[in-house]
């Protein structure tokens, strides 16, 4: 498939608002996906580590 | 000749580190054909005789389509195992597919307006596959709600896991009931995908594209079930050594 | 079997009788909605007329989710529910008794109110008929299949919307036939075709979603 040029390209034959827009929406929300995902499993490590840390303390305090 | 124990895995302690070393290579599976299957979505595939460089969305729509039915079933086989085998593991990954499941569905509702606006002038069309596709999203969304809406974490798993069943039961019924009322309403039935001639570049665009978003949703559905593992099973010795290690 | 699934019956006919208004407040929400469409549309006849079938449809499906509710949650509270599930009679059979009372109660006069309200919508007498048979077949599934969301969110929060969330989705090939069977008798294609699919699903749903009604009692109630 031989676009000629960048511009043309982009214009997708002047379809580019909905063919980028699909593209770049799907882009994004998978994106976000990864993203959240990221985050919701550095929150729990987070709070787990916290969570793990106490009861160690508590562990060591008893001991002593 | 060695029988491969996979009863193992059906522990949450022991497919948390299996799926996190299966991460990564369905990552680079899904990084390297999608980049694959976008060259051949717009460099290789040719213009379409009748829709021009528009009908390119297909490319992400069909897939996107074949995932959010592909998924639902999966999701429902896993919450069947739940119920039927009380295995905890199954319904965790019955709940970590329902996200991109909806998520799927809801790229191919947006791509399918985004196809259906130039070529048939509306942002909806009532179609017999965009309906179901909405309607499916309903299903996912009941999925997730009812989930979330019960506290008891096992009385949640099971009860949407029920629900699930139901809905793949149900989703043939409403698929041939949509398709009815669709051609009946509609001299001319009208079809997303009924003005694509389908040439052999297409197709196997297609199909890479598809391959894609299986991998980035095995990927996806796997750490997200590393996730659902870990606020289930916090407290115990072996998250503890895990996240000792750094995993 | 039958003399359990009477006595069901029986009870939950009687425990509604002395509490008719709540029977009374889903007949009389199926009125209004019924009678709001126009309102917000027009009074075009030939508007009106198009509407009508799947109006009063749509209102059915709304009304019947409604009284979902009542449905166990009295005998949840009370806890009667629990005793029907630790019975030695099949648990499928008294939910099949609790489903057609149900159905008597809200199902039944819906049907017979709605050649009254179908004349709002300037409806033949031939269409009010086909009307009249296909709520007939499909109010009793509303409410079969209403049972399992109603068990799934027996206790919840939010329950009443949260079963409608669960339950329209799986009401749409009810609607899509039931609707359709008028519009395709007046438009002189015949009802018999909508009219079979409606029976086709009703004798299913009669079979297996008491079964599945009692699993979904089971779990919500462990």
């Amino acid at each position: 498939m031989n676009w000629g040029s960048a511009g043309n390209f982009f214009a997708m034959g002047g379809y580019a608002f909905y063919v980028w827009g699909s593209y770049g929406v799907t882009a994004l929300f998978l994106v976000l996906e990864i993203v959240l995902l990221v985050l919701r499993k550095r929150t729990i490590t987070q709070r787990l580590g916290r969570r793990i840390r106490m009861r160690s303390e508590v562990k060591n305090e008893a001991q002593t | 000749m060695r029988t491969i124990n996979w009863f193992k895995y059906s522990s949450p302690a022991s497919f948390y580190p299996l799926a996190g070393k299966l991460i990564p290579y369905f990552t680079v599976l899904a990084v390297v054909l999608t980049a694959v299957g976008l060259y051949m979505g717009f460099f290789v595939a040719p213009t379409d005789y009748k829709q021009g460089e528009g009908y390119r969305i297909m490319f992400i729509h069909v897939p996107a389509a074949w995932m959010s039915m592909f998924i639902y079933l999966v999701m429902a086989v896993y919450a069947g195992a739940g119920l039927v085998f009380n295995t905890r593991l199954s319904s965790m990954m019955a709940s970590a597919l329902a996200p991109t499941g909806a998520l799927f569905t809801f790229l191919a509702l947006w791509t399918g307006s985004f196809w259906g606006k130039p070529m048939w002038g509306a942002w909806w069309v009532w179609d017999a596959r965009l309906t179901s596709e909405l309607i499916l999203l309903f299903l996912y969304i009941g999925f997730m709600s009812l989930k979330a809406a019960i506290d008891d974490p096992r009385r949640a798993a099971r009860a949407s896991g029920l629900l699930a069943i139901i809905g793949a039961i149900n989703i043939p019924i409403i698929y041939f009931s949509v398709q009815w009322w669709n051609t009946l309403h509609q001299g001319a039935s009208i079809s997303i995908t009924s003005g694509t001639s389908m040439e052999a570049t297409m197709l196997t665009t297609l199909l890479v594209m598809s391959f894609a978003f299986w991998m980035y949703a095995i990927a996806v559905v796997l750490a997200r079930v590393r996730c659902e593992i870990l606020e289930a099973e916090g407290d115990t010795e072996w998250v503890a050594a895990q996240l000792g290690k750094g995993q | 079997m039958l003399t359990a699934l009477w006595w069901v019956v029986v009870r939950d006919l009687t425990l509604a009788m002395r509490r008719r208004a709540d029977v009374l407040t889903t007949l009389f929400f199926f009125v209004i909605v019924v009678s709001l469409f126009p309102l917000g549309v027009g009074p075009e006849m030939n508007t009106l007329r198009l509407m009508g079938p799947g109006v009063v449809w749509v209102a059915a499906l709304l009304a019947s989710m409604l009284s979902l509710g009542r449905l166990f949650s009295a005998d949840y509270i009370d806890g009667s529910l629990e005793q029907m599930i630790l019975t030695p009679r099949p648990l499928a059979v008294l939910v099949l008794g609790k489903v057609l009372s149900h159905w008597l109660v809200s199902g039944v006069p819906l049907v017979l109110m709605a050649p009254l309200l179908g004349v709002q919508y300037g409806l033949s007498a031939q269409a009010l008929g086909v009307l009249v048979v296909s709520l007939l077949l499909g109010t009793p599934v509303l409410s079969l299949v209403g049972a399992v969301g109603a068990a799934l969110t027996l206790g919840l929060r939010g329950g009443g919307v949260l079963v409608s969330l669960l339950v329209l989705p799986l009401y749409i090939p009810v609607l899509i036939f039931g609707a359709g069977s008028v519009e395709a008798s007046v438009t002189g294609l015949g009802a018999q075709a909508h009219l079979s699919l409606l029976g086709a699903i009703l004798v299913p749903a009669l079979v297996f979603t008491p079964w599945a009604t009692g699993w979904a009692l089971r779990i919500s109630m462990e």
